[in-house]
C-alpha cells in the first residue's frame, strides 16, 4: 500500500518546501479565480481576463525599471488596464473585445520595450518571457500574506455585487429599474477580475491565470442549475486542477526527456482542460442519441 | 534603412500589412478580436516544438495555427465561443511550456517570435510567405460574399444553403494562415494589433465594405513601414511600435466617429440616462 | 391630445404622464403625451414600431429623461430603484448557460438590487414558490432561465415584476414573439392578477385586437402623438384621423377592429374593403382575422 502511495506521491513531497508554498498560494490563487471567473465566464469576459493577465505581466517587468515590487507592479498596471477597458469599451460584446485586443496589444507592446530596456540597461535576463509561457513557482512565502488580503478583496468585491450583478447579467434595464447602478457594478467586477489575474499571473504564471480564471468556471456552469453552487464548483475544480498539477510535476522530475521536471502549467493546463471536456461529455452522448 | 539585407524585411511586412489589412476587415466584422489574439500564441508553441524536432519553425506555426483555430472551431460548436477560444489558447501556450521546457538552446530566439524581429527574415522565407500571402488573399475574395452574408446576418446565410459553421472553420484556417507568414517580422504577440487597429479605424470612417477594406490595407501599410522605420532609428522593438499605433489607429477611428455624431446631434439634452437595452436592437 | 379632459393629479392616480417630449438624435419621437392610469386599470399603449412606445416605456422607468413633461408615480415624481413599478422587458439574455433558474429570477425581484450574499430564509423562498404558483410555474421553477420556452419566460418575468408588490405593472410587447394561445394565457394572467391586487398595468403591443376583451382603457400612439380613452373614444376615424395626419377608417369585423388607411380625402372605402395595407400593421391582415373574411 505504501509502494502505491510512493508511486503517486513521489518521496520528498510534502517535505519540500517549494511544494508547500506552491500548494499554499497556487491554491489561494484557483479558488480566487474560480469564484471571479464565474463572473468573468457569464459576461464573456475571458478575452479580457486573459489580455488583463499578459498586461500584469507588463507592469511586473516594467516595475525592475521603477523600483517598486513586482506585487504592486502587477496588480497596479491590471487595475489600470481594467479601468481603460471599462472607459473605452462598448456595451455590446463585440465592440467590448476590439478594445480589449487594442488595449491587449499597447499593453504588450509596452512589455515589449520593457524587456528590451531590461536587457540593455539593467542586468536582468529574459526571466520575465518566461513569466509570459512559464510558470513561476518561485515566489517567496513572504507575498502570501498580500495575496491572501488581496484575494479577499477580489471575492468581496464579487459577494457584495452577487445580486446585482446577476440582475444586469440577465437583463441590463431590468437591474438599472431596480435602482443597480449597472456601469459601476460591471467596472467593479472587472476591477475583481484585474485582481485576481493579476495576483495569479505574479505567483503561477501567466497562462495558469487565464486557465484557472475561465476553465474551471466554464465546467462548473455544466454541473449545476443554482448560482452559488457554480462558483463553489468553479474554486473547487480549480483548486484539484491545481494540486493534482503540482503532484505530477514533482513526480515527473526523472521523465525524460530533460529530466528536470516537466512545467507544472502544462499539467495544470491539462487538467484543466480534461475537466472541461468530461463535463460536456453528457451533452454529447445526449446529442448523438438524438 | 533601405540597404540589401533589410529588403527582405521591408518585402515581407509589406505582404504581411496586405494580408492583415484584408482578412482584419473580417475579423472586425466577425467580432473575432479574440480569435485573432489566440491563434498566433497557440502557433508559437508551434514554432517551440518544430525547433525541438529540427522541422523549420515556419512549418511549425503553420501547423499548430491550424490545429489552434480548427480546436476554436470545433470547441465552440459546444460551448461559449470565448470560452472555447480561451481555453485552445491555454492548452497551446502549456503545450509551448511543455517544449520550452525540453530545449535550453531555444531561448534567445523567443523573444525575436514573441514580439518581432527585423534582421532575421531570410530570402528563402520570402517565397514561402508570398505564396501564403497570395493564397489567404485569394481565399478572402473566393469567399467574399459568403463571408459576408454569415458575419452580417448568419440566418439569412442559412436560409440561402450557406452553413455558418463551415464558412467560420474556413475562415479560421485562413486567419492561422495569415497569421503564421507574418509572424516572423511582427511578432507573435502583435500580430494581432495589425489585424485589427487598422481595419478598426477603417470602420469608423467608412461604411462600405470595399472602400473600408482598401483603407484598412492602407493604414495597415503605414503603420508596419512606420514601425519597421522607427524600431530601425531608435533600436527599440519593432513590435512595440506595431502594438502602439495600433492602438492609435483605433483611438483616431473612435475619435472621429464620435466627433461626427456629435455633429449630427443637435439637441444634447435628450441623451439616454442608461445604457441602451437589448430590446431597441 | 387627449379625451381626457385635462386635470390635476388625483390622489389614486397610479401613474401621470403630462406633456412629455422627446428628442433623439435630432428627430422628435414623443411630442406632448400625456395621459393617466388609476389603480386596478387595465391600459393598452397601442401603436406599430417607431411609434414611440417604447420610448415611453422607457421615460416612464427613468431610463430616457423627457426635454419637457413629468412623469409621477402615485403622486411622487419618477424615481429610479422606485419599488413602485414591477417592469416586464420584452427581451432578456437567452443563454442557456446562465445558472439561474426561474425561481432564482423570480427572487431577484425582491432584492437584485441589494448587495451581499442572500442568506437562505424560509419567508423568502415561500414567497418566491407562492409567486410561482400564482404564475402557473412551478412545473418549471428550477429550470435554467435561458431553456424556457418564450410564454414560459414571460410569466416568469412577470413574477419577477410582481413579487415586490408593485402599484404599476409595465410590460413591453410581451405578446410579440407569442403564438396565439399564450398570448391569451399571458394577456389572462396579467388581468386577474391585476384585478385582485389593484395593480395598474399599461401593456404596450403593435396589435390591440387580443387586449380588447381585458382593456379598461387604450393609449393609441403614431408617430409621437398619442390619444387615451376608452375603446370606444378613441378608436374612431376623427380621433385616429388627426392622430396619424391623414385618412384613417376603422372596421368592426365581429368582435375586432381594423384600422385601415384611407385614400388622402377621397371618399370613404365601403367596409371590408381593403385600400391600403392596415395602418400600424404592415403588409399582413393579423392571423386571426384572414380566418374571418
Amino acid at each position: 500500500m505504501s509502494h502505491v502511495l510512493s508511486l503517486i506521491f513521489a518521496p520528498g513531497f510534502f517535505g519540500s518546501g517549494p511544494v508547500q508554498v506552491a500548494l499554499v498560494t497556487g491554491g489561494i490563487v484557483a479558488i480566487v479565480s474560480g469564484i471571479v471567473g464565474t463572473f468573468a465566464v457569464l459576461r464573456g469576459q475571458s478575452y479580457a481576463g486573459h489580455a488583463l493577465a499578459d498586461i500584469s505581466v507588463t507592469g511586473g517587468s516594467g516595475s525592475f525599471l521603477v523600483g517598486i515590487s513586482p506585487l504592486w507592479g502587477f496588480v497596479g498596471i491590471s487595475v489600470l488596464a481594467a479601468a481603460v477597458m471599462d472607459m473605452i469599451g462598448v456595451q455590446r460584446p463585440r465592440g467590448r473585445d476590439l478594445a480589449t485586443g487594442i488595449v491587449r496589444g499597447a499593453g504588450l507592446g509596452l512589455a515589449a520595450l520593457f524587456l528590451y530596456w531590461d536587457a540593455t540597461y539593467t542586468s536582468t535576463t529574459g526571466a520575465t518571457i518566461t513569466i509570459l509561457f512559464g510558470s513561476m513557482f518561485t515566489i517567496s512565502s513572504s507575498v502570501i500574506p498580500v495575496v491572501v488580503l488581496l484575494s479577499l478583496a477580489a471575492i468581496g468585491i464579487v459577494a457584495t455585487l452577487y445580486r446585482p450583478l446577476l440582475l444586469s447579467s440577465v437583463s441590463a434595464d431590468l437591474a438599472y429599474v431596480r435602482g443597480v447602478s449597472v456601469r459601476l457594478a460591471g467596472a467593479l467586477c472587472l476591477t475583481a477580475v484585474a485582481l485576481a489575474v493579476a495576483l495569479s499571473a505574479l505567483t503561477i504564471g501567466a497562462i495558469l491565470s487565464t486557465a484557472l480564471l475561465v476553465g474551471p468556471a466554464a465546467t462548473a456552469l455544466r454541473l449545476t442549475n443554482k448560482p452559488g453552487l457554480v462558483m463553489i464548483w468553479a474554486a473547487i475544480i480549480g483548486l484539484a486542477a491545481t494540486w493534482l498539477g503540482v503532484l505530477l510535476a514533482f513526480d515527473s522530475f526523472y521523465w525524460p526527456p530533460a529530466r528536470q521536471g516537466w512545467p507544472v502549467s502544462f499539467f495544470v493546463v491539462a487538467l484543466v482542460f480534461a475537466f472541461y471536456l468530461l463535463a460536456q461529455l453528457p451533452a454529447l452522448i445526449r446529442a448523438r442519441r438524438a | 534603412m533601405f540597404s540589401g539585407y533589410l529588403l527582405n524585411t521591408w518585402t515581407v511586412a509589406t505582404i504581411a500589412a496586405v494580408v492583415a489589412g484584408v482578412v482584419g476587415f473580417f475579423i472586425v466584422l466577425r467580432g473575432s478580436a479574440f480569435v485573432a489574439d489566440a491563434v498566433p500564441q497557440g502557433a508559437f508553441a508551434g514554432a517551440a516544438g518544430a525547433s525541438l524536432l529540427g522541422i523549420n519553425t515556419l512549418i511549425g506555426l503553420g501547423v499548430f495555427a491550424l490545429i489552434g483555430a480548427l480546436g476554436i472551431g470545433w470547441l465552440g460548436r459546444r460551448g461559449r465561443h470565448d470560452v472555447a477560444t480561451a481555453l485552445a489558447l491555454v492548452v497551446m501556450l502549456g503545450l509551448g511550456a511543455l517544449f520550452l521546457s525540453f530545449s535550453v538552446e531555444y531561448a534567445p530566439e523567443i523573444y525575436s517570435l514573441l514580439f518581432g524581429e527585423l534582421f532575421g527574415v531570410g530570402t528563402a522565407e520570402v517565397a514561402p510567405v508570398a505564396v501564403l500571402g497570395a493564397v489567404s488573399v485569394a481565399a478572402i475574395i473566393v469567399m467574399y460574399r459568403p463571408l459576408m452574408l454569415t458575419s452580417v446576418m448568419p440566418e439569412l446565410g442559412e436560409a440561402r444553403g450557406v452553413s455558418s459553421y463551415r464558412i467560420e472553420m474556413c475562415f479560421l484556417v485562413v486567419v492561422a494562415l495569415a497569421t503564421s507568414m507574418t509572424l516572423p517580422v511582427v511578432g507573435a504577440l502583435l500580430i494581432f494589433s495589425l489585424m485589427i487597429g487598422p481595419p478598426a479605424a477603417a470602420r469608423s470612417v467608412t461604411n462600405r465594405p470595399y472602400l473600408a477594406m482598401c483603407l484598412s490595407v492602407i493604414i495597415a501599410l503605414v503603420t508596419v513601414w512606420a514601425a519597421i522605420a522607427l524600431s530601425l532609428m531608435t533600436n527599440w522593438p519593432v513590435g512595440f511600435f506595431v502594438g502602439t499605433f495600433g492602438a492609435c489607429c483605433y483611438a483616431a477611428g473612435r475619435g472621429w466617429a464620435a466627433w461626427r455624431r456629435r455633429r449630427a446631434v443637435r439637441d444634447d439634452m435628450d441623451r439616454p440616462l442608461a445604457p441602451q437595452p437589448v430590446s431597441q436592437n | 391630445m387627449t379625451t381626457d379632459r385635462d386635470h390635476a393629479v388625483e390622489p389614486d392616480e397610479t401613474l401621470a404622464v403630462d406633456g412629455v417630449c422627446v428628442r433623439l438624435a435630432g428627430r422628435e419621437v414623443l411630442h406632448d403625451v400625456r395621459f393617466a392610469i388609476r389603480a386596478g386599470e387595465f391600459v393598452g399603449l397601442i401603436g406599430s414600431n417607431g411609434a414611440g412606445k417604447t420610448t415611453l416605456l422607457r421615460v416612464i422607468l427613468g431610463l430616457q429623461a423627457p426635454a419637457t413633461g413629468t412623469v409621477r408615480i402615485a403622486g411622487r415624481p419618477r424615481a429610479r430603484g422606485s419599488q413602485l413599478i414591477g417592469y416586464v422587458p420584452q427581451r432578456i439574455l437567452l443563454d442557456p448557460d446562465m445558472p439561474l433558474r426561474a425561481r432564482d429570477l423570480v427572487g431577484l425581484g425582491l432584492d437584485g438590487h441589494r448587495f451581499g450574499i442572500p442568506l437562505p430564509s424560509r419567508k423568502r423562498r415561500q414567497l418566491v414558490d407562492q409567486m410561482l404558483d400564482a404564475v402557473d410555474a412551478v412545473r418549471f421553477g428550477d429550470e435554467r432561465v435561458g431553456n424556457l420556452s418564450g410564454g414560459e419566460q414571460q410569466r416568469v418575468l412577470v413574477a419577477h415584476a410582481l413579487i415586490s408588490r408593485p402599484r404599476l405593472l409595465l410590460l413591453d410587447e410581451p405578446l410579440a414573439n407569442l403564438d396565439i394561445r399564450s398570448e391569451q394565457e399571458v394577456i389572462a394572467l396579467v388581468a386577474r392578477i391585476a384585478k385582485e391586487q389593484r395593480i395598474a398595468v399599461l401593456i404596450s403591443a403593435h396589435e390591440m385586437n387580443p387586449l380588447l376583451p381585458v382593456m379598461d382603457r387604450i393609449v393609441y400612439m403614431a408617430a409621437g402623438r398619442a390619444a387615451s380613452g376608452t375603446t370606444s373614444e378613441v378608436v374612431q376615424p376623427a380621433v385616429l384621423s388627426e392622430l396619424y395626419g391623414q385618412h384613417v377608417d376603422v372596421i368592426h369585423i365581429h368582435d375586432r377592429i381594423l384600422v385601415v388607411a384611407g385614400q388622402g380625402n377621397g371618399p370613404d372605402p365601403t367596409p371590408g374593403e381593403h385600400q391600403d395595407a392596415p395602418v400600424g400593421h404592415r403588409d399582413r391582415v393579423p392571423a386571426h382575422l384572414a380566418d374571418h373574411t
